[in-house]
């Protein structure tokens, strides 16, 4: 046992240790053995190289929107290119890395491991559906390349079937292609968390990152389909003009945007809950705790799937839909509040009478924790009918999204990926320097984004290529913030890179954590496990864990 | 500051006073919008001092050093159960409020006076009833209760005026209404907030408050001799609308005298309130909209009468109280209207006010 008092790192002797040989990455060597690979672990790999590179293209267009916007005049670019840039980021990071973020990388990674199995139910399924992602991806950056699109992520009708003539076609079908990937995701953690847990793992001892996850996969199996619909009735629409949502063929340009929400609103939920999985794991692993309420843990995140569905319209409270609608959606959004603040205090008080330290994935699950409530509490000012009317449209939806989606899911995403890192590679990354990046990363998010909540409130509209002087001194904050932010980006880059070849060599289970992916080795094997795991003991059980070590040392003598 | 050189000084000066924080209140509705605004400050505020004061303490008195073996707690049904009712609570309480103000806003008091907006790519198009037409500003009594009808000509747009706390989409194909009392004289922010293409972020304008007198004034100096009503009229002329109906006896459309605000028996068997959206919708689209008793014979007007023609109409509808004038209007088509001075005054031919496309 390590008795360091401000830390839990327990590393094997680093002058005998040796990464073990075989493991997954060492089995096939060559190209084709990772592209023609069923492995869900060499997936998740392929998986987390491809969004990164897309996070990267991202965040340039997410500079180039904070250049501009340094000053008040449309200065840098032409407003049609500034449409084009915002255009593409967004539609970057909500398809092409968000969404795939966490359940595509570490859910892929770890969930077979978490439940015991040797892969997920449908391996090929897997492989073909990182094959789409890729499709999508590609052709997204080739409509880029070739001129662009300029209707927002949201392909707002008819502004998108009538009035632009960029590429939307081509982007919507990219989108399509990248949404059956999701689909087919969501459909293997399905099978797999059902069919292959392993003998004991029953539903209440799996992992809470399963639990998360498995929500999240209703969410894409059942909402992404929707969005296929409406991007290929715009196509169609463009195309052949058909009509659906042309008023003047009897069509309801309204009727796109219930559709496109009744995706886009769960997609946040599909995007925030598998980060929530991971500040689970991180919570309870760092302070030594079972996480506090499982259950309530558990099944807030189910509840959190479902209300995701019946809150759409609360995109919509002010373009006229009616009012009575307007206060069922408001009220089922209040609702699905609700969960989210049960979520934050549970792990709040999972620290309580924990023994605590301060590893970089807590670092990130503590900003996690503070952005996301941010995050949550703006989120009821939009869902609140009345202060939506003055908020929405503006900088302090962009600001609220923001917070969720960066401060929550992408810290999140980090503190998995610093947390699994030594799992996924077999080495440790330098402590020091990605604690500092943590602190960076949250330095910066701050100072970029809290200012955009003071310009909503003052009324700055999103989207703007240009604003009215008087919010300069705002943005310019907002974009001094957006450049720490980058090097707070940029810093686990490289140094995780580093860490591949002269990272401390991490051993099984560095951080003492319980779950089943760590009483394995470190990389894995491809098979997993050397034997069936059987689950005989509750999740998060950090006495077993202290019993198990115990009778090691006794068997070794 | 000698160090400093004038230059940057002044620009620093100026940079740092020309810097808000927190919009002006010039509407009735948004001192009120604000009271929620801060209430939900305020409880953001306690929740997330709650969270970081029990994420501090924890970390602080639970760290390893201090605590280096964690007591394993399964939860707490009581605990739980603080932490889910007092912030539904705090939700129902921010939901409640926030429909009260959302009612406020899209209900329109009975005595507002109807400005019709129209957006377009990439400009605000203001109608006022007393025939002033306005571009990308738009100007408003003090003190008077003023209702906006939007429609958009073609994409999605969003007027919104920050200072007043108020927004609606002007959307393609329908009417939306909002309504505010603006209180204090100003010039106010105007902004598209839906975007809506190339030059959204041009879309933007003046709100212009003025005091009574002012505004008198102002409609005095704006006005092209007709009102909107009046262009209606002449545009109800030319296009022979009055050809059917005309109130005779053997008429082939419904009187339209009062028809305005009346419940209309359709021939589907239903029944409909003849407001702005049922007027717009069977100019555009006749044949999904017949009056029991009429043959569907009525031709569509789509694409030959712009969003503006089409509002003029309406308000000429809307004015509309006896059949005496359309009966005159009847007679003078057959005398092409332009000639006779009292439809249309011989300096204003329809061509010229742009109601009519060719």
């Amino acid at each position: 046992m390590n008795n360091n008092n401000n830390t839990i790192v327990d590393l094997p002797d680093q002058a005998t240790a040796r990464i073990p040989q075989p493991n997954f990455i060492s089995k096939e060597n060559g190209l084709m053995s990772w592209l023609l690979t069923g492995d869900h672990k060499r997936i998740a790999i392929l998986y987390l190289i491809s969004i990164t590179f897309f996070f990267f293209i991202g965040g340039a267009l997410a500079g180039l929107i904070r250049l501009e916007l340094l000053t008040p005049q449309a200065d840098l670019m032409a407003t049609d290119t500034y449409n084009k840039v915002f255009t593409m980021h967004g539609i970057i990071m909500i398809f092409l890395f968000l969404v795939p973020s966490v359940p595509a990388t570490l859910g892929n990674f770890l969930i077979p491991m978490m439940i015991g199995a040797k892969d997920l139910a449908l391996p090929k399924v897997n492989l073909l559906s990182w094959y789409l992602y890729m499709a999508g991806g590609i052709l997204a950056l080739y409509a880029m390349m070739t001129g662009g699109v300029d209707t927002g992520w949201t392909f707002t009708t008819p502004l998108s079937t009538h009035y632009v003539n960029t590429n939307v076609i081509t982007t919507g079908f990219a989108i399509f292609v990248a949404g059956f990937s999701s689909i087919f995701t969501g459909l293997n953690f399905i099978v797999t968390i059902h069919k292959m847990r392993a003998p004991g793992m029953t539903w209440f001892r799996l992992p809470l990152f399963v639990w998360a996850h498995y929500a999240a996969s209703i969410l894409m199996v059942l909402g992404t389909p929707v969005l296929a619909i409406a991007i290929v009735l715009v196509m169609l629409e463009r195309a052949f003009g058909i009509g659906v949502f042309d008023p003047a063929k009897g069509g309801d340009p309204l009727l796109f945007q219930h559709l496109f929400w009744f995706y886009s609103h769960p997609a946040v939920y599909i995007m925030i809950l598998p980060g929530m999985g991971v500040i689970s794991e991180v919570i309870s692993t760092f302070s030594r705790k079972r996480v506090f309420g499982y259950t309530a843990v558990a099944f807030s995140s189910v509840a959190i799937a479902v209300f995701g569905f019946f809150v759409w319209a609360h995109h919509m409270f002010i373009m006229g839909i009616s009012n009575y609608a307007v206060l069922v959606f408001s009220l089922l959004t209040m609702l699905v509040a609700v969960p989210s603040a049960i979520k934050i205090f549970n792990w709040a008080f999972t620290l309580y009478k924990g023994s605590i330290t301060f590893e970089t994935p807590m670092l990130y699950a503590f900003g996690f924790m503070g952005l996301f409530t941010i995050g949550g509490m703006t989120g009821v000012f939009l869902g609140a009918s009345g202060t939506d009317i003055h908020l929405t449209e503006t900088y302090f939806i962009v600001a609220h999204f923001h917070f969720v989606m960066v401060g929550g899911m992408l810290m999140a995403f980090l503190a998995g990926i610093h947390f699994w890192w030594p799992k996924i590679t077999g080495r440790m990354y330098p402590e020091k320097i990605s604690q500092l990046a943590a602190v960076v990363t949250f330095i910066g998010f701050n100072l970029t984004f809290f200012p955009q909540f003071i310009l909503g409130v003052l009324g700055m509209p999103r989207r703007y290529a240009s604003y009215p002087p008087e919010f300069q001194v705002l943005n310019v904050f907002s974009t001094a913030g957006a450049t720490i932010l980058g090097v707070g980006y940029l810093l686990p880059v490289l140094y995780l890179i580093w860490s591949l070849k002269y990272g401390a060599i991490a051993g099984n289970n560095p951080w003492q954590a319980t779950g089943l992916e760590w009483q394995t080795q470190s990389p894995p094997l491809t098979e997993n496990f050397t034997v069936m795991p059987v689950m005989d003991h509750e999740a998060y059980d950090y006495e077993w864990l202290e019993s198990q070590k115990t009778k090691e040392v006794a068997s070794a003598g | 500051m000698s160090h400093i050189s004038p230059t940057i000084w002044q620009f620093l000066v100026k940079w740092l006073t020309n810097f808000a924080l927190f919009p002006p209140e010039a509407s009735k509705i948004a001192p009120q919008m604000d009271a929620l605004f801060f209430f939900m400050v305020l409880v953001s505020l306690i929740g997330l001092t709650a969270v970081v004061l029990l994420v501090v303490s924890f970390s602080i008195l639970y760290s390893k050093k201090r605590h280096p073996v964690a007591v394993q707690i399964e939860g707490s049904t009581l605990l739980e159960a603080t932490w889910t009712i007092i912030p539904l609570g705090l939700f129902m309480v921010m939901f409640v409020w926030g429909a009260l103000i959302y009612f406020r806003v899209y209900t329109p008091p009975a005595n507002a006076m109807n400005i019709y907006v129209v957006g377009k790519q990439w400009m605000w198009k203001a109608e006022h009833p007393g025939g002033q037409h306005e571009i990308n500003s738009l100007h408003v009594p003090v003190g008077h209760a003023v209702q906006l009808t939007l429609i958009s000509e073609d994409v999605f747009h969003s007027f919104s005026i920050p200072a007043f706390r108020v927004k609606r989409e002007a959307i393609p194909g329908r009417y939306t209404t909002v309504w505010f009392e603006a209180t204090t004289p100003g010039t106010y922010h105007l902004f598209c907030t839906q975007y809506c293409g190339t030059e959204h972020s041009h879309m933007i304008g003046d709100v212009v408050v003025l005091s009574e007198e002012d505004y008198r004034k102002w409609l005095a100096s704006s006005t092209s001799g007709n009102s909107l009503a009046q262009n209606g009229e002449r545009l109800f002329a030319s296009l022979s609308c009055a050809a059917c109906h005309n109130a005779r006896p053997d008429a082939r459309g419904p009187s339209l005298a009062n028809v305005y605000g009346s419940r209309l028996a359709l021939s589907t068997g239903g029944t409909v309130i003849a407001d702005d959206a049922y007027l717009r919708e069977s100019i555009l689209n006749p044949s999904q909209h017949i009056t029991q008793g009429y043959a569907p014979i009525m031709p569509t007007y789509q694409g030959q009468v712009s969003e503006e023609g089409v509002i003029a109409l309406v308000e000429y509808i809307r004015h509309l109280d006896s059949d005496y004038r359309v009966q005159q209007t009847t007679n003078t088509t057959d005398l092409l209207p332009e000639s006779e001075g009292k439809a249309a005054p011989a300096a204003q031919a329809p061509a010229r006010n742009g109601t009519v496309k060719p």
